[in-house]
């Protein structure tokens, strides 16, 4: 177990699964409950799993207004994002080869955009403003006679900001190319009423919505149709979009996970945004902290800050009791500073600087004072060790001194 | 990431009583004091280390060590570790002390080797102004 005392603000990461949750999910698992296969037609034990299924299907529509024969379910957003994007791309190949997406993408985009490039497809990355926002305008001169599909997020999950989805989807309807969208980090978070919004695809995953990590699902609009080649063949499950036998208890447990959040999202916004607001009144009382983001159109669950002359590494160090992750290089593998936080032009240092805080339905109150009063002083003290915060307050402008690099 | 109990204690050490462990600065100006600066903001690490030393028979010895780095934990731990190598050593001793003592005392994982390198070059630099100044 993880010892308590760790605050945990990493939301936007993973979510704990709700004990509603998990003790949902605890009943599709062992002989005295519905352990059975869903695509077993010929007992019982197949026909409780299938409708256990069928109405979490149900919950997962329900949360963002759509028909349950348009949810496909997958092992998670990644997944869902791949069998969009390659899916499309693949089906509709002999309509145009042409993809738009953002430098901003999670991976799970950007990855396979970089598999089809391979494949002989051509790709846009629009470069967003410097909030993270890619503008509607900007998918409008993008798109060309051979574009099949706008791949765009729907909440940044380093940033918060959100895509203006509707006029978004205003333009690729009006042109006739597909529009899907990574919704990952905004069920619960936001309403989303696929009934009116001009979406074609939408990628959910379960484990951001305090349900479990290993499933997630896909929306495939039914009217007007959008059609998708399978990545994962053998049996023709979820009408053939995804084969392999169905995991009740994950499906369960999503399906449970979104119910929750049709019913509690406005109290879990409503708690989180007071947290929120705290939080960064406080924060911005220490000098020179930057917001990455767009304070005036983003979720307040998300909180992308950087502390000018201080390294985020150290400073997640430094905050040991407290976990948050960065846009530091040296949180990564890769010795790479975000790329999300350099698409938006911000300089290296100050992506090399930034902390993103994520704050849930399990945070308290006394988890914000404490991080806070925690932050204070590690910031304090992280500068009193910095040669940059020192010659900052000696006067001398950083951006003009000559580097001795490697 | 996981770490070296020795480089998070030495992290934490450090950054829990800065002065115990030679964090601050001398006047560059002055005579007896060298001063090595290495690294960039943009790639994440800066290390500044002055060294403050006295003649002793033909040679130079360091007497006192201050340092502020900024960067991941890893290269403060290793700029921490080095001021320890340090204090009495003769520039000669200063001068062929190489990163990999650094990474040994400290368990540095693999991808953390240049912060080793960067507090080498930061004794380097700071002997060479020093000397400059004699």
């Amino acid at each position: 177990m993880t010892e308590n005392s760790t605050i945990y603000l990493d939301y936007a990461s993973t979510t704990p699964v709700d004990p509603r949750v998990a003790s949902k999910m605890m009943e599709y698992l062992t002989p005295d409950g519905e352990f059975g296969n869903p695509a077993s037609r010929s007992h019982r034990y197949g026909w409780k799993a299938d409708d256990a299924v069928e109405e979490a299907r149900s919950h997962v529509a329900n949360l963002v207004n759509a028909d349950p024969r348009e949810i496909v379910w997958t092992s998670g957003a990644t997944e869902a994002d791949n069998l969009a994007v390659k899916g499309v791309a693949r089906f509709y190949k002999s309509k145009g080869n042409h993809i738009i997406t953002s430098k901003i993408e999670h991976k799970a985009v950007l990855d396979p955009c970089r598999q089809l490039e391979r494949e002989g497809f051509e790709v846009t990355y629009l470069e967003p403003n410097e909030f993270g926002i890619i503008e509607p305008e900007q998918v409008k001169e993008a798109i060309k006679e051979s574009t099949i599909l706008v791949s765009l997020m729907h909440i940044n999950n380093e940033l918060g900001t959100l895509n203006d989805l509707q006029s978004i989807g205003e333009i690729t309807r009006e042109s006739g190319v597909f529009f899907h969208v990574d919704a990952a980090q905004s069920t619960g978070k936001v309403e989303i009423d696929l009934s009116t919004l001009p979406v074609d695809l939408m990628s959910f995953s379960a484990h951001k919505t305090y349900g479990p990590k290993g499933i997630g699902a896909l929306f495939v609009r039914r009217k007007p149709r959008v059609r998708i080649e399978a990545l994962i063949h053998g049996g023709g499950h979820e009408r053939g979009m995804r084969s392999g036998t169905l995991a009740p208890h994950q499906i369960v447990g999503m399906g449970e996970a979104f119910r929750i959040a049709k019913l509690e999202m406005k109290k879990d916004h409503d708690m989180i945004a007071k947290y929120h607001e705290k939080f960064l009144d406080e924060a911005m009382k220490i000098e020179h902290v930057y917001i990455n983001g767009d304070l005036k159109n983003k979720v307040p669950n998300i909180l992308n800050m950087s502390f000018n002359f201080v390294e985020g590494e150290s400073l997640i160090m430094g905050l040991k009791d407290i976990a948050v992750s960065s846009g530091s290089a040296c949180t990564s593998a890769s010795l790479e500073p975000s790329y999300v936080l350099r698409a938006l032009g911000r300089k290296d240092e100050l992506a090399h600087s930034s902390i993103r805080f994520s704050f849930g339905r399990f945070t308290k109150e006394s988890d914000v004072d404490k991080t806070l009063s925690i932050l204070n002083n590690v910031v304090d003290r992280l500068r009193e060790l910095s040669p940059l915060w020192e010659m900052h307050l000696d006067g001398i402008d950083l951006d003009t001194v000559t580097w001795n690099t490697h | 990431m996981a770490y070296s109990k020795k480089v998070v204690d030495k992290f934490e050490n450090t950054l829990n009583d800065p002065k115990a462990f030679n964090v601050g600065r001398f006047d560059p100006k002055e005579e007896n004091v060298g001063t090595g600066m290495v690294g960039a903001p943009a790639c994440g690490d800066v290390m500044k280390l002055q060294i403050k030393c006295e003649p002793s028979g033909n040679t130079h010895v360091i007497k006192d060590v201050k340092f502020k780095t900024y960067g991941c934990g890893s290269a403060i731990a290793s700029s921490s570790e080095l001021v320890d190598m340090l204090i009495g050593k003769t520039l000669e001793e200063a001068k062929a002390i190489k990163n990999k003592e650094i990474v040994d005392a400290l368990e540095l994982p693999p991808i953390k080797i240049h912060c080793s390198v960067l507090a080498e070059d930061s004794i380097k630099q700071a002997i060479e102004d020093y000397e400059s100044k004699q």
